[in-house]
């Protein structure tokens, strides 16, 4: 399968089955709203080495949220309810809660809940009130600045994750511009986020390494500096930089429309081939076919 | 101007209605607490019409009382003068019920869910005790809106009361969780012994509003209420939490004044001689 002369590789990304959270973030202004999304959503690129994987949802503006404030929406996920918990806790704690003029909001409809505002309303010391507007309790807290807002709690449903692909292409400039126009286009998209620095991940990772404690290493397979190294370089000789591209959705429907966004993008000049990065099948429950989202059927696994 | 809550019931008004229209007699106290949607939608039209309520405080039927046609619906239309039919929708759990006139007491009293519009004035203790739901009232209600029965403990606990004429005395009284919105003004003792809940006056609050308040809130974006001598000037903040009640009461078609969204709030807590954690808020214009 050919896309503007990129070949796209009979293969599928192995992605995993998560836990995710919409939170509405909003302050005085734009500026601080994106603050307090950025902090909150800070250090989470993969749940390899980090709690959560986190992002950017969409910008919302006054109209559209709670308070009629500029808000943003954050996308977290993790892969148990319970972490889900820990995350928000310490996340709505340490990085809404203390950005100035800010408040916390649920930003998605599903049934099972978190208690986040209902147990940091303590940090209160006593002092704390609650407001019932409807079915929406939220919890008042004193601070410096004078009230955060936060709701007493978060639903979560069950999301994807880890969904990918690779542009291998002949340069370093070539691979960084194609991903770079992919990330524009999948940010449009609602309900999935990227979430390495700027969209874009440079180290993919295998499951296994020769060190022991090590469960997972650099993809060796992609690394051009050492394909003559390695018996299972997937390098076409002309490639000489891969960069990826991490999808963590809502639901398949946004991952599937997000990764044949991205696909349609980067191919382009430079650009030799779209892979995928997967574990054989084995480790995640959700394939996503390359041939079959960019609109051909399924010709089997790699 | 019917509420966007109120738009689906407006709307059945043309079928599947069970329609009530008052028969008599003229100026007889009735208590009409049967007239309840969840009691209508699995009953026959004689079934409804069986259905008991009091004249005068003797035994009587609906079917006495009113003309009655439709069955089987949780939309309900009463008509005719109710001034003195009193428990329109008591403790009903779901439905709506659209009042064409004036209602006469504890209209809604006690209800749990549902929603109750009244084209016209309504007497005392409307929404009294109520667990839930949504009451609009495009008159003036009397006294003990959302609060409790006389002798009762707790008054309303959560639901919504919108008023867009004058309220009585002691509009949510004993009252926690609930959001009672006046569109005129409010009498004396509003949110008195209040445990928590939401009282927002868009004109004259009445003397002694708060009083014994606990953890309520008693909103004024009107006139400056006297503020009772129990409570303390704290600061003057832009609540984040306000703002989403008055965009709810925007969106409900309520006038709330420009500017209040976003303004400044002047900031009271009490009533010191009870838990003292309630407010009053004063909306302090540009």
């Amino acid at each position: 399968m050919n896309i503007n002369g990129v070949e796209i590789e009979n293969t599928f990304a192995e992605a995993f089955e998560m836990w995710a959270s919409r939170l509405i973030v909003t302050a005085v202004s734009d500026r601080w709203a994106m603050t307090a999304a950025q902090a909150a959503t800070g250090c989470a690129t993969s749940i390899v080495g980090c709690d959560c994987d986190a992002g950017i949802d969409g910008v919302l503006a006054p109209e559209q949220t709670p308070d009629g404030r500029p808000g943003v929406m954050v996308l977290f996920f993790t892969l148990s309810d319970r972490d889900m918990g820990k995350v928000l806790m310490n996340r709505v704690g340490q990085c809404i809660m203390t950005s100035p003029t800010s408040a916390c909001y649920d930003g998605l409809d599903a049934d099972t809940r978190v208690k986040i505002g209902g147990r940091l309303r303590f940090f209160g010391d006593g002092f704390q009130s609650s407001k019932l507007l409807e079915k929406r309790r939220l919890w008042r807290i004193p601070v410096m600045d004078g009230e955060f807002v936060v709701d007493e709690s978060f639903s979560m449903r069950k999301a994807v994750g880890g969904c990918n692909f690779l542009i291998l292409a002949e340069d370093e400039r070539a691979a960084l511009s194609a991903a770079e126009t992919a990330v524009e286009r999948i940010r449009d998209i609602p309900g999935v986020i990227l979430p390495f620095p700027g969209g874009i991940l440079r180290c993919g990772l295998k499951v296994g390494a020769k060190y022991k404690g090590q469960f997972a290493a650099t993809n060796t397979a992609f690394c051009p500096t050492i394909r003559r190294q390695v018996a299972e370089s997937k390098l076409p000789e002309n490639v000489n930089c891969v960069m990826e591209i991490v999808v963590d959705g809502l639901d398949e429907t946004a991952v599937r429309e997000a990764m044949r966004v991205g696909i349609n993008a980067a191919c382009r000049a430079g650009v030799v081939r779209i892979s995928a990065a997967n574990y054989g099948g084995k480790r995640g429950r959700c394939h996503f076919h390359l041939h079959e989202i960019m609109g051909v059927g399924r010709t089997g696994d790699a | 101007m019917p509420c966007v809550s109120c738009a689906g019931l407006m709307m059945a008004d043309r079928n599947g209605v069970v329609r009530l229209r008052f028969k008599g007699p003229a100026g007889a106290s009735i208590e009409a607490d049967s007239i309840r949607p969840d009691l209508f939608l699995s009953r026959t039209l004689v079934e409804i019409q069986a259905l008991p309520a009091l004249c005068d405080g003797r035994d009587a039927t609906l079917g006495d009382l009113f003309h009655i046609e439709g069955d089987r619906s949780d939309r309900v239309v009463v008509e005719g003068d109710l001034r003195h039919v009193d428990k329109i929708g008591f403790e009903m759990s779901l439905g709506g019920i659209v009042v064409r006139g004036a209602a006469g007491a504890c209209l809604g009293a006690g209800m749990r869910g549902g929603e109750i519009f009244v084209e016209g004035d309504v007497a005392d203790l409307a929404g009294a005790q109520i667990q839930g739901g949504f009451i609009r009232i495009t008159g003036n209600a009397g006294h003990g809106a959302g609060a409790a029965y006389p002798g009762e403990e707790h008054g309303a606990n959560r639901g919504t009361i919108i008023i867009e004429g004058d309220a009585g005395r002691e509009v949510g009284a004993k009252a926690r969780r609930v959001l009672i919105a006046v569109r005129g003004s409010v009498g004396e003792l509003a949110g008195a012994d209040m445990t928590a809940g939401t009282i927002i006056g868009f004109g004259r609050i009445g003397k002694r509003a708060g009083e014994g308040n606990k953890r309520g809130t008693i909103v004024a974006l009107g006139e400056a209420p006297d503020i009772p001598p129990t409570y303390r000037y704290e600061c003057t903040i832009r609540p984040v939490f306000l703002r989403c009640y008055l965009l709810r009461l925007l969106a409900l078609g309520l006038p709330v004044p420009q500017g209040a969204v976003d303004g400044d709030f002047r900031r009271y807590s009490g009533d010191i001689t009870s838990l003292g954690k309630g407010e009053i808020l004063v909306y302090a214009k540009p």
